[in-house]
């Protein structure tokens, strides 16, 4: 269903979604356009940015200090690595619904007791290797049983999150290992480590999607699969790897959100679908597949960041937050979409 | 209306039945189970029922329970405490049903419970609105209902209400800051932050309500208040900008333990631990340590005992039993018990760590 809507939308974007399944073919007027386009949505965004942080300077004096702005990508750094998976497997025609399940999961049992016993190295096995084989097990059963990947996701975060609270019991396990919990509080150069984490998932993700085959074969996939089929291309094979990387991603905002939050807990994660994939579609990935941009979803996870931040400064109530957030979805996307119809005449 | 009428009946059986035994129970008075709940001594689990002659066995009842699915420390320990209690009893089977969140799903299983003719039902419900209609369909086919903290919406949906105070362990954080404020020379409109729980939730509002007019009666108000959603994750991000908010802080409260790990991952970041001292609430056991070793801002902690499941069978026991509580000169167990939330601080933080969740 949830792919089904934009589905509108798209129909000016179709000559270029084919022309990005075979990109060296692709008529350069087309790549062009296409490069317009993203531009723009990510000019849009930025001026969007530009306004959030105008208005917070001038409503608290909080705001535009380094100390904050620190603060800001800290805490966009985790939601920020999620969003990086989660682009790729809308790129190529998928969503994932279980994000937040598999952090809660590798979280909980990077932490238990029998983990936290192997020390730092054994938490950051358990974490990255249980988030992946989620994502592999979700990769799997769409790629090669053939399934929807809105169902297999579903079934996915009701399965990982009721792991990680029968693991659990329900309670917050509590990282007793303090080289883990320093995951949080190392500062290099006064920007604490979890913001260079994400800046290397970012380069490596970016690397990957623009300067690869497979980045290539992803966005083929997506635009178009039984062309890009038709083109040699192993289809499954780059589904199951998108999904994979994706629980990748998971294990790895799983280590940053347990480092912290100090804590393993199955309640990590909550919701983080509905944000992460928010942030991604604002940033002008399009839910059907076939298009998108890393930096768009980075700018995407920042404006909403940035709006919690200024909220809380102002001391704001929580349903005002949410009301504004919802506002300032709306608008952004109203924007964008003005955007995208100017760049496709 | 008739259904009303069923209401009455079945009840004046129950304190026939409770008269017969109650008389009896009176003679032998003696500290009965549920009786004290900030006696902590006598609150630990699956030790209450050694107690009185109500701990001799009765007739055989089926307790049926529902609640929410354990996705909080405290919730798995209301769990694990009245699932603890039963299995104490030889004279209690118990028909517990999985929990869930899913307030449809919650209605059919307590409807399976009465389908099943269960002597008694002990319901935490996820929310107490949703589920007052199946629990009053419950007690109209004369099965008593012992309700669980959050309160249904009509006094015909219950038997008997046993829960926390909500207001009062906002007016113990209140004062426990008030007072501490105070020793600490901080009158002169000292920065108090308080960390909330869901917003939409009465009991968040409740409260909140009791700490704010705690607070008003010192003088004192809240400079800054914000809601977390009682996950660790929550309460990182929400202190993270809250201490970006305030350059200078005298006290914070933080509703819940459970969002207080992540409270207090933040404080700790920032490197802000001795600014301030902190008040948790709900009585968790990493808090509850912490208040012990004195290690960082944690002062106290409210309490909001997750023993209250346990007392809830005891109570559904003896209602279906027919039987009072021994410590009351009454015939029959009362419609309304509300725990007292106890303020844990240092000097007392022993008895009560045995109880934390």
């Amino acid at each position: 269903m949830t792919e089904q809507p934009p589905a509108a939308e798209t129909v000016p974007e179709a000559t270029p979604d084919t022309s990005t399944a075979t990109p060296r073919s692709g008529r350069p007027t087309d790549r062009l356009r296409l490069a317009g386009a993203n531009q723009r949505q990510v000019l849009g965004l930025v001026a969007v940015l530009a306004l959030l942080v105008a208005a917070g300077s001038v409503t608290t004096e909080n705001f535009f200090q380094i100390s904050n702005l620190v603060l800001l990508l800290t805490q966009a750094s985790i939601i920020g690595v999620v969003s990086i998976g989660m682009t790729f497997v809308i790129i190529s025609g998928g969503i994932d619904l279980s994000v937040g399940a598999i952090i809660a999961l590798a979280s909980v049992w990077a932490t238990t007791g029998a983990t936290q016993d192997f020390g730092l190295a054994g938490m950051l096995f358990t974490a990255i290797v249980v988030a992946t084989v989620c994502g592999l097990v979700n990769g799997g059963l769409i790629a090669y049983g053939g399934l929807v990947s809105l169902i297999v996701t579903i079934a996915g975060m009701a399965g990982f999150r009721g792991l990680a609270t029968l693991i659990s019991g329900g309670r917050s396990q509590v990282v007793e290992t303090s080289a883990f919990s320093a995951i949080a509080t190392t500062d290099i150069l006064g920007i604490p480590l979890l913001v260079y984490i994400f800046a290397t998932v970012v380069a490596v993700g970016w690397l990957l999607l623009n300067r690869t085959t497979f980045g290539r074969h992803v966005f083929a996939i997506g635009g178009n699969p039984e062309a890009a089929r038709l083109a040699g291309i192993d289809v499954r094979r780059v589904r199951a790897t998108v999904f994979a990387l994706s629980g990748l991603c998971c294990g790895i905002a799983a280590i940053m959100l347990t480092a912290r939050t100090n804590t393993g807990a199955s309640t990590h994660g909550t919701f983080y679908e509905l944000d992460v994939i928010a942030a991604v579609i604002l940033g002008g990935t399009l839910l059907t597949g076939g298009r998108g941009t890393l930096i768009g979803s980075i700018l995407g996870v920042l404006v909403f960041t940035t709006v919690t931040n200024i909220f809380v400064l102002n001391n704001l109530s929580t349903p005002i937050q949410q009301i504004a957030k919802g506002v300032i979805i709306v608008v952004a996307v109203l924007l964008q979409r003005r955007a995208n119809k100017e760049a496709a005449t | 209306m008739s259904q009303s009428t069923n209401g009455t009946t079945h009840r004046r059986r129950f304190l026939f039945g409770g008269a017969a035994v109650g008389a009896g129970a009176l003679l032998t008075a003696c500290t009965g189970s549920g009786s004290s709940e900030e006696n902590n001594a006598s609150e630990l689990v699956g030790n209450q029922n050694q107690q009185g002659s109500n701990a001799k066995p009765g007739k055989t009842v089926t307790i049926g329970l529902s609640i929410p699915s354990d996705d909080h420390g405290w919730m798995g320990a209301i769990g694990a405490n009245a699932l603890a209690q039963a299995e104490s009893f030889d004279d209690v089977k118990l028909e517990a049903t999985e929990g869930t969140n899913d307030v449809n799903k919650q209605i059919s299983q307590i409807q399976t419970l009465i389908n099943k003719k269960v002597d008694v039902l002990a319901i935490l419900p996820f929310n107490g609105e949703s589920l007052t209609a199946v629990a009053q369909q419950a007690m109209q086919a004369s099965i008593p209902v012992v309700n669980i903290d959050r309160i249904f919406g009509s006094k015909l949906a219950y038997r008997t209400w046993v829960g926390g105070d909500n207001y009062g362990m906002g007016v113990n954080a209140g004062n426990f800051i008030a007072n501490r404020l105070a020793e600490q020379g901080k009158t002169d409109n000292p920065v108090i932050v308080e960390v909330a729980g869901i917003d939409n939730l009465p009991l968040t509002q409740e409260r909140s309500k009791g700490f704010s007019e705690a607070l008003d009666a010192h003088g004192l108000t809240v400079t800054m208040r914000q809601a977390a959603e009682f996950t660790p994750q929550s309460g990182r991000t929400v202190m993270g900008n809250v201490l970006q908010a305030q350059d200078r802080i005298d006290a914070v409260w933080n509703h819940d333990d459970n969002q207080g790990v992540g409270v207090l991952a933040a404080i700790e970041q920032a490197n802000r631990s001795g600014e301030f001292f902190m008040v948790g609430g709900a009585g968790s056991k990493v808090m509850m340590e912490h208040i012990r070793s004195g290690d960082g801002p944690m002062a106290a902690t409210v309490l909001y005992p997750p023993t209250m499941s346990a007392s809830a069978v005891n109570l559904a026991r003896l209602i279906a039993q027919g039987r009072s509580m021994t410590d009351l000169v009454g015939r029959a167990v009362p419609s309304e018990i509300t725990l007292h939330s106890a303020t844990v601080t240092k000097d007392n933080v022993d008895q009560y760590l045995d109880i934390a969740f």
